[in-house]
């Protein structure tokens, strides 16, 4: 495995010409291209599911309705937030954007395996969102627009609650985003395990391309499962079929199992690849090797693996028996372990290095406390005797977005600050990404902190209007997203900034502690980059070409 | 190696993380002695819980609260040592450590142990929650979209009715907007409930905060939980799985009463639902 001969062969010199605008963003075959197709694609749909969830916040702020004609419409917004966030906002980012922008690059790869299926996937996820954006427009329950039913889409709600064709619309851009999910996890697997460059074993490549190794071996597994899941509740919800229907011999508590068979190493297929970031920018402003390596590789595996048998604690309320709940209770409480390997491994890198404080380090900083808050909450909601209590209420979802929101979005602005001069060529001023971090952190606790309380006081998820005694802290939340939302609009100065200076970015911005490929090449990397693949010598050293076009 | 000096750093930090804790969980007990049965503004903790399992599920979670803030505060006390301590101008080279059996072993076998001990108390909470004891009445929920309706079987006089949220216009002085319901589910105090649910249309889930108790209402399925509420009160709960337009406006409202008025409210709902059913047989099997 490790003595792989790079049977690709140099390509003929016209194809390093850049093609034409047309040719090069619509028909791209190249990874950088696509990753920042991806980028930019995740930004805009973050834009939108972002802009749902402040005007959610907006309707909560005060109890009563004041923004929403009818609580149907609240769900479709709480919905659509779910939706977009997930799979056109955080994986395209992480995966479809720094995973194929990065991982060739840190494996000493020239390209993706498959150049023209890495542009197929993009596309089918472009096609997957315009059908979901299609599904608000269009009937779902009885005279009003969209499906409100949330995004785990239980039947019978999403069957005979909504009879309308936008649930169907919203299915078939799943499966479109799927299918481009899973084409990108083949693409990733296949370049990691045989386009490394000479020399680098499994055992010596990048953590983040370890991190993507896992997460696209989860992709491949979960995602077939979910497509099974929805096509059963398309041909029940159009040909008559009653795999979900108990007046037929269903059960809607079946597709449960088989979405949260998908739903779980969902959530691991959002953070790993942030786990595989974070250990690069730690360890890169510590100027320090990330501590136990090999420990955080396994610990990224045995995460993955454990995921994959822990569903049904998303389904403690539906009935299952003593046996079942106790082990999944405890099949849970498992993943605490590797995920605390890597949260103290982290710590140890930076400890006893000589921290240079980044933009991009804060981010990452600010990751490790808030994922451990929302970390510790998850082993509290695993005890199914307590989650009687907290299912369905604010606490899950303060929980969820302690570890997604402030976890997988934090890195991903922080792999934006970190990789921006490489893959634009300008330099970022720092104080913009420490500004934005500042206005996210605080905004970020403002606004999902008081969640915990919400839930503990008993309030349940997904409604439109709540008693009064849940106003104080509903208020206080809004306040944070707001806040957080202000961030937002740091960020997108830093670019446009960035932009307008061209302030121009070395080879490595970041010294001695950035030792991954990306920083042998130029900023930005050439479009072609190791057509002489670089070596990995047995003790370590990188020899790269000095012939980079 | 620094590491090995970590100890004596964090110790008194731990001690205090461990002060203001107590000091966390305890503020929110005390703002809700007055009454059960209900939210209350700027809670920050669970709701009083009037049920054996209540109890024990908020003892426990009370136990796991302390358990995860000293641990969120050794990993903030461990970050600001780092950040403090091996900042560029504070130690310019770095070392070069990167392994350490022991540090290793350790932050893999104290989580262990740590999670094994929540697993005792968490699974005896468990089977005292799923093991339901010999019931003294049996009321079946069954939720639509969106209300709930209740069915008490024949040895409690087999009636049954559907308990409606009153909507804004109508709330008289004392009643609570989206919570309070035209006719309550009432049940004795100091006796096993059992409660069965199930659902006429979608999914919908039953749920009073401070019997500690949530089960889903499934179409095709009957679910089983118990409760033995132990003071008298008005408990309210809220549907907790989403089920369309009017998902935040199906109340549960429990009324837990004595003997004497358990029976006179029997007396009184057998004339006043005697219309809408005919005699069941359900739940014979208590």
């Amino acid at each position: 495995m490790d003595q792989v001969t790079p049977t690709l062969t140099a390509p003929a010199p016209h194809h390093s010409d850049h093609p034409g605008f047309w040719r090069r963003w619509f028909l791209s075959t190249n990874h950088k291209d696509i990753g920042t197709l991806y980028l930019i694609f995740a930004f805009c749909a973050g834009l939108v599911g972002g802009g749902l969830s402040i005007v959610m916040r907006m309707e909560l702020m005060h109890p009563g309705l004041q923004y929403f004609s009818n609580a149907q419409a609240f769900n479709v917004f709480v919905t659509a937030h779910g939706l977009i966030m997930v799979f056109f906002m955080v994986m395209p980012a992480l995966i479809g954007g720094f995973g194929n922008w990065f991982v060739p690059l840190m494996v000493g790869a020239p390209d993706m395996a498959f150049p023209r299926l890495n542009n197929i996937s993009f596309w089918l996820t472009v096609a997957g969102y315009a059908l979901l954006v299609l599904s608000l427009f269009s009937e779902g329950a009885p005279n009003s627009n969209g499906f409100g039913g949330g995004w785990t889409v239980y039947p019978p709600l999403s069957v005979t609650g909504h009879p309308g064709p936008a649930l169907d619309f919203a299915i078939l851009g799943l499966h479109l985003v799927g299918i481009g999910s899973i084409l990108g996890a083949i693409n990733f697997i296949t370049t990691i395990l045989n386009m490394r460059a000479p020399g680098m074993t499994l055992h010596n490549m990048p953590l983040f391309a370890w991190a993507m190794l896992v997460t696209s071996f989860l992709l491949l597994l979960s995602l077939p499962v979910l497509a099974g899941a929805i096509t059963m509740l398309l041909t029940d919800r159009n040909f008559g079929t009653t795999f979900f229907d108990p007046s037929g011999g269903g059960d809607p508590v079946l597709y449960q199992h088989l979405f949260w068979f998908f739903g779980h190493p969902e959530v691991y297929i959002m953070i790993l690849p942030a786990f595989g970031i974070v250990s690069h920018i730690i360890s890169t402003a510590s100027r320090k090797p990330i501590f136990g390596y090999l420990g955080m590789a396994y610990a990224m595996v045995s995460i993955g693996v454990v995921g994959f048998v822990v569903w049904a604690h998303h389904m403690y309320t539906v009935g299952l028996s003593l046996q079942t709940q106790a082990y999944f209770v405890f099949a849970t409480m498992v993943i605490a372990v590797p995920t605390g390997i890597k949260i103290f491994s982290w710590i140890a890198t930076m400890w006893g290095g000589s921290i240079r404080f980044t933009a991009a380090m804060h981010w990452a900083i600010g990751f490790i406390f808030l994922f451990t808050v929302g970390g510790v909450t998850g082993v509290i909601l695993a005890n199914a005797g307590v989650d009687r209590y907290m299912h369905d209420t604010y606490y899950v979802v303060a929980h969820f977005h302690y570890v997604l929101s402030l976890g997988a979005v934090f890195i991903i602005f922080g792999a934006m600050y970190y990789w921006f001069p490489k893959m634009t060529g300008y330099m970022m001023p720092e104080w913009i990404g420490k500004l934005h971090f500042w206005i996210a952190f605080i905004g970020a606790n403002v606004l999902f902190f008081p969640m915990h309380f919400l839930g503990l006081a008993g309030m349940p998820r997904r409604y439109a209007d709540y008693p009064e005694a849940f106003s104080g802290w509903n208020f206080v939340s809004s306040i944070g997203s707001y806040m957080f939302a202000v961030g937002v609009f740091v960020f997108i100065f830093g670019v446009i900034y960035a932009f307008v200076k061209k302030v121009p970015a070395p080879n490595n911005p970041w010294g001695e502690g950035a030792t991954t490929l990306e920083w042998t090449l130029s900023s930005p990397p050439p479009f072609h980059q190791f057509e002489i693949l670089p070596r990995v010598l047995p003790n370590g050293e990188i020899v790269t070409a000095s012939a980079e076009k | 190696m620094p590491v090995r000096k970590m100890p004596s750093f964090y110790r008194p930090l731990l001690t205090l993380a461990f002060f203001l804790s107590v000091l966390f969980s305890n503020s929110g007990t005390q703002a809700q002695e007055a009454t059960a049965g209900l939210p209350r503004p700027w809670q920050i903790n669970m709701q009083e819980t009037v049920t054996s399992f209540g109890r024990e599920m908020s003892a426990f979670h009370h136990n796991l609260l302390l358990l995860v803030t000293v641990i969120c505060l050794f990993v903030a006390v461990l970050l600001l040592i780092v950040i403090f301590r091996f900042r560029e101008k504070k130690h310019p080279v770095p070392s070069k450590t990167t392994h350490h059996t022991g540090l290793e072993i350790a932050w893999t076998i104290i989580p262990v142990l740590i999670l094994v001990a929540i697993s005792v108390p968490s699974f005896r909470l468990l089977r005292d929650q799923l093991t339901i004891p010999k019931a003294d009445i049996v009321v079946k929920a069954t939720g639509y979209s969106w209300y709930w309706g209740y069915e008490y079987p024949s040895d409690q006089g087999g009636f049954k009715f559907d308990s409606i949220m009153v909507p804004e216009e109508n709330l008289k002085p004392g009643d609570l907007r989206l919570l309070t319901v035209d006719n309550e589910m009432v049940v004795p105090v100091n006796k096993v409930v059992k409660l069965q649910t199930t659902s006429a249309d979608v999914i919908h889930s039953w749920a009073v905060p401070a019997f500690g108790l949530k089960i889903d209402a499934i179409p095709g399925r009957l679910n089983e939980m118990w409760f033995k509420a132990e003071r008298e009160g008005v408990y309210y709960g809220q549907c907790s799985e989403l089920c369309g337009n009017g998902h935040a406006f199906m109340p549960i409202v429990v009324r837990v009463v004595n003997e004497a008025a358990y029976t006179a409210w029997l007396d009184d709902a057998k004339k006043k639902y005697a219309l809408n059913s005919s005699p069941m047989n359900i739940a014979s099997t208590r």
